[in-house]
């Protein structure tokens, strides 16, 4: 048993905090959501070019290997660089369901170009009536000849306006809430009968509306397994769980280093802020909040690979709702120790306190992964 | 990365499970068990046995009777310990004392004094805080004047923990005026029984008797009890104070404590069903479980460190802090979960050997009957060894450098 890095990860580590340090940034950020789809092309295959985009892939697919522990330390990095582009749902929600659910055949065609850039993906699970439940789908999947014939409407899918394929839950049999009669089929966002409404979300990222009006996708578009594609979809959405939780502790140490350094440079009453015990205190709970916040999002990434289900499960919910909560602690915090700054769009506090917010209304809320646990212990 | 154990740490952790489990008298498991008051006899036989088995010390260098255990290795140790309801270990002399005679005792104290620490022969208690020196420490006054061979020492110290049962003190004593006040402490073994010395015991909220007021009115201690220099006592104080953190969070006891909590939610009910089935209880139980978890995390992070040659640093004080606050967490909880038996008190837990509720007196299950006593008491982890206060103010200054 041991936590600490391999030389390998300590190298990613480093090299994805000089990348967002030196080439990232405040007003790097305005400028990619600006740009057509909300994020920049030239920064994502320099993405590619840096291997990011292949973690997890094998490398007899254009990959890189490595597995949850590597991109956690990543999407720690992308946290305090505040980062706009498709990661979590193109490497981490896409490149599960393909890496975990596709033929053989399909890893081979979609995997190399997703490591390389040229593959951006998207997941639909959701629904107006879903919540976070993976298993509310009304969607339906009919089959039809040797395929099948998907209806329905998803909602807030990250960064479907840009994917060239969605990844949608449909359902194949059942009733609207069972666990079984559930199929991910992945569907070409050009195909006759999809329709994305594409929109800014809170935190400066991209999400859309994808409609399915009798969409037409063969056998070779199935994930996983007919009626059986739950189980696959959680693993996904836990995978993005665990891993959004790291993407919060590196927003996390962002805001406590940045209200610290703010706590010294401003002064009142002809003294440091930070001379004041009050707001020491405040600043010691944020960074405390934000170590433990990183133990559990480090645990999480460790448990998703490999190993008993159950216990990965435990692992992303009990990291996603310590997220939950550290984040709105942390967040709230630091846009009161800036004062009046931290209520402009001018600093950086507001805009990591958007996206530590929208983390936790991604990939299950605290609520929802508290009621997870309470169910499971 | 690793979380799985290797075959040898598994095969480690057998072994201590075996032993640990066999050899646990089991009387002092019963009183573990129920949270009942342990006295020094039962401490001394256990700490025995462990010696007699070489792991009473697991954190002394080996050529001074350690077992010479990895991080990994302790940490399993701590865990087995919890799990096999042994008493905590009495940290003044294992933890504390033992390690600052390692560093700076001269060989005439370490041949003196260690072997008896591991054997349990003597009991030590800690003289550090006075009625005036709480959080301040520096500012303590008890004096100790040099007459000849030895210092005559004169003033009080409090809050002395189980000073009742101490063969010696270790102790801050003022040296000299002069300088910052840090500068004139000495840090001095005194024995409990020289002509001078009176324990006054303190009566706690829980109704028990743990704390005492030590006063000290001419004591003459012999010069040679002077570990490390004249007026370089907080030197030693500061390593004492910082360089042990295995333990300081109670991981272990706290799981431990968990599994307590959850089997007297299985027997008590609520609207005719187990209180553990219940929605929000459980909910409850899982907001302190993630915090557990992630306080355990956190110190095998700070453990993994250490392995790779890291010094213990002020991030110790996060285990400190997030530490007494599950510890307090879980209190809160099992006092809710004996619902309004919590009331319920029976002198005769701060007894010695408790036999379970008289027939004629309240009805409550024997699980139940330390519970908020235990409560009360455990308001006294965030108190100790550095307030919580104190330990923000640390991470404040020594790591947010503010």
């Amino acid at each position: 048993m041991n936590f600490t890095f391999s030389d390998e990860q300590i190298l990613i580590r480093d090299m994805a905090e000089r990348f967002f340090r030196d080439d990232y940034g405040l007003e790097a950020r305005r400028r990619h959501q600006a740009l057509p789809g909300g994020f920049c092309r030239d920064t994502w295959a320099r993405f590619a070019d840096m291997g990011w985009l292949a973690l997890g892939i094998p490398e007899d697919l254009g990959g890189v290997g490595g597995g949850a522990v590597e991109t956690a330390i990543l999407l720690e990095a992308m946290g305090g660089g505040l980062a706009v582009e498709p990661f979590l749902s193109t490497v981490v929600l896409g490149g599960t369901l393909i890496s975990e659910g596709a033929s053989t055949e399909v890893r081979a065609d979609l995997l190399p170009g997703l490591a390389a850039g040229d593959l951006l993906l998207s997941f639909a699970y959701s629904e107006a009536q879903s919540r976070h439940d993976l298993n509310d789908v009304r969607t339906t999947a009919r089959a039809d000849g040797g395929g099948f014939v998907l209806d329905g409407v998803k909602t807030v899918a990250l960064h479907a306006g840009t994917a060239d394929r969605i990844a949608v839950t449909a359902r194949t049999s059942g009733a609207e809430r069972d666990a079984g009669g559930i199929t991910v089929f992945l569907v070409d966002a050009g195909a006759p009968g999809v329709t994305v409404t594409d929109y800014p979300t809170v935190d400066g990222l991209r999400a859309g509306d994808v409609t399915l009006d009798g969409v037409r996708v063969g056998k070779d578009a199935v994930l996983g397994e007919v009626d059986g594609g739950l189980d696959l979809a959680e693993r996904a959405v836990d995978r993005a769980a665990a891993l959004a939780a790291a993407e919060a502790a590196g927003i996390m140490a962002a805001l406590t280093r940045g209200t610290v350094d703010y706590l010294k440079q401003r002064r009142q009453f002809g003294r440091p802020l930070g001379d004041f015990q009050a707001l020491q205190h405040r600043a010691a709970e944020m960074y405390v909040e934000t170590e433990l916040t990183r133990s559990l999002a480090y645990m999480a990434a460790v448990r998703q690979d490999g190993g008993d289900p159950a216990t990965a499960r435990r692992a992303a919910s009990q990291a996603k709702a310590k997220a939950g909560q550290a984040g709105r602690l942390i967040g709230q915090e630091a846009v009161q120790l800036h004062g009046g700054m931290g209520v402009t769009d001018e600093m950086p506090v507001g805009h990591y306190f958007k996206r530590l917010t929208m983390i936790d209304h991604s990939f299950g809320d605290r609520s929802y992964h508290l009621e997870r646990l309470t169910d499971m212990a | 990365m690793d979380l799985n154990l290797t075959p040898e740490e598994f095969a480690f952790r057998d072994e201590v499970r075996t032993f640990l489990r066999a050899s646990i008298p089991p009387a002092i498991k019963r009183k573990v068990d129920l949270g009942l008051k342990l006295v020094k006899d039962d401490y001394v036989v256990w700490q025995r046995i462990l010696h007699e088995r070489g792991w009473i010390a697991p954190g002394w260098p080996k050529e001074y009777g350690g077992p010479g255990w990895s991080p990994v290795q302790r940490y399993l140790f701590e865990e087995e310990l919890a799990a096999a309801s042994s008493p905590r270990l009495i940290t003044f002399g294992l933890k504390m004392l033992g390690p600052v005679l390692i560093e700076f005792g001269t060989e005439a104290q370490k041949q003196r004094f260690l072997p008896r620490i591991l054997a349990s022969e003597d009991w030590w208690c800690q003289g550090f805080s006075e009625p005036g020196a709480g959080s301040d420490l520096a500012s303590l006054t008890t004096r100790a004047d040099r007459d000849g061979d030895h210092y005559v020492v004169n003033g009080q110290k409090t809050w002395t923990t189980l000073a009742q049962y101490a063969d010696w003190m270790f102790a801050l004593v003022r040296t000299s005026n002069e300088g910052r006040k840090q500068q004139g402490i000495s840090f001095l073994l005194i024995d409990m029984k020289t002509p001078g010395v009176t324990v006054r015991p303190i009566k706690t909220l829980d109704g028990g008797q743990e704390i005492n007021d030590v006063f000290l009115e001419n004591v003459k201690v012999p010069a040679e009890n002077l570990v490390g220099r004249e007026n370089d006592g907080w030197t030693v104080a500061k390593f004492l104070l910082g360089h042990e953190r295995f333990g300081i969070a109670g991981v272990a006891r706290s799981k431990k404590q968990m599994d307590r909590l959850r089997d007297i939610a299985a027997r008590e009910t609520k609207r005719g069903r187990p209180l553990i089935e219940d929605a929000r209880f459980r909910e409850r139980m899982a907001e302190i479980e993630i915090e557990l978890t992630a306080l355990e995390m956190t110190e095998l992070r700070l453990l993994s460190d250490e392995a790779a040659g890291r010094k213990p640093g002020p991030e110790a004080s996060i285990l400190k802090l997030k530490g007494t606050q599950v510890q307090q967490g879980i209190t809160e909880l099992l006092l809710e979960a004996v619902g309004n038996r919590a009331h319920v008190f029976d002198p005769g837990i701060l007894e010695d050997d408790w036999p379970g509720a008289a027939n004629d007196g309240p009805a409550i299950p024997e699980y139940a009957a330390t519970v908020a006593s235990h409560y009360f008491n455990w308001r006294k982890a965030s108190i100790y060894g550095g307030s919580n206060e104190i330990q923000r103010g640390i991470i404040a200054k020594a790591i947010l450098g503010l």
